[in-house]
């Protein structure tokens, strides 16, 4: 049952993902790029990791593709749609992302330990990914580098704004 | 079906971080080509949670969540930067932008 759901939410991950980056126009792209988020909160969901379900969903699907739509929108695209890269390019592209998934899987594949066990148990089972435990271990073990990101937001916020503001003289 | 191992996620992340690298390379629309930034982070992002989950251990989780941060951060500014550029080369095809070359 749990694995049928698995290879459901990643074919449709998948699906979504290969229409994000084949599709001509820019707007369909980033509303698949919406799909493939949710299958992504979908195996959130299946691993028990109750916190990112929710963080995906707000700052993925929310915050992050709101901006793309926005700036979709701004761009206004109607003209240069066929902006690909040459065929011998392309297929360059295609055989390098080819050989990068088998070293990948060639490096990875023996890399785990069989005994972790199964999806169907750990979902079941697994409660590092409740708001609790991570809450925990973030305000005690990661502080530092959780207040730095606040100030990486601050500097992000404000650099976002300087470059988007009209100049004067325009 | 049989049973869903960590195999099977390192599986996932690894084709979902090369569909995202194609998508970098054979595109010329700088939005698609982030897009591909995102599907890379994302595909991380999944085995972090798989890892993190079938270990026992939150810290992956919460490497995650920073993650997410910085990419939120690196999408407000690239894409004020996007539209600073098109704003001045009336274009999002990266090689009209090969103008930046020294």
């Amino acid at each position: 049952m749990i694995s049928i759901a698995f290879y459901l939410l990643t074919a449709l991950l998948f699906s979504a993902a290969l229409m994000v980056i084949l599709s001509k126009n820019p707007m369909s792209s980033v509303l698949w790029m919406v799909v493939a988020f949710f299958a992504i909160t979908g195996h959130y969901v299946l691993l028990n990791a109750q916190f990112l379900v929710v963080v995906n969903m707000v700052v993925y699907a929310g915050a992050i593709m709101v901006l793309f739509i926005y700036t979709v929108m701004l761009l206004n695209l109607s003209k240069d749609n066929d902006n690909r890269a040459s065929l011998l390019v392309r297929l360059a592209g295609i055989v390098s992302g080819g050989l990068l998934l088998t070293v990948l899987i060639a490096a990875l594949r023996r890399s785990t330990d069989a005994a972790v066990g199964d999806l169907a148990q750990v979902g079941a089972t697994s409660l590092v990914g409740l708001v609790k435990p991570l809450g925990l271990a973030l305000f005690r073990d990661f502080l530092v580098p959780f207040e730095l990101s606040s100030a990486l937001f601050l500097a992000a916020l404000v650099g976002a704004v300087a470059l988007g503001k009209k100049e004067a003289s325009d | 079906m049989g049973t869903i191992t960590l195999d099977h996620y390192i599986y996932l992340a690894s084709a979902l971080f090369a569909v995202g690298v194609v998508g970098v390379l054979i595109r010329r629309n700088i939005l698609i080509m982030m897009m591909g930034i995102e599907l890379m982070l994302n595909a991380v992002n999944i085995l972090l949670a798989a890892t993190s989950a079938f270990n026992g251990d939150s810290a992956g989780q919460v490497f995650v969540f920073f993650i997410m941060l910085v990419a939120a951060a690196e999408i407000a500014v690239g894409l004020a930067i996007i539209t600073m550029i098109y704003r001045n080369t009336g274009s999002i095809d990266v090689k009209d932008y090969s103008r930046l070359k020294g």
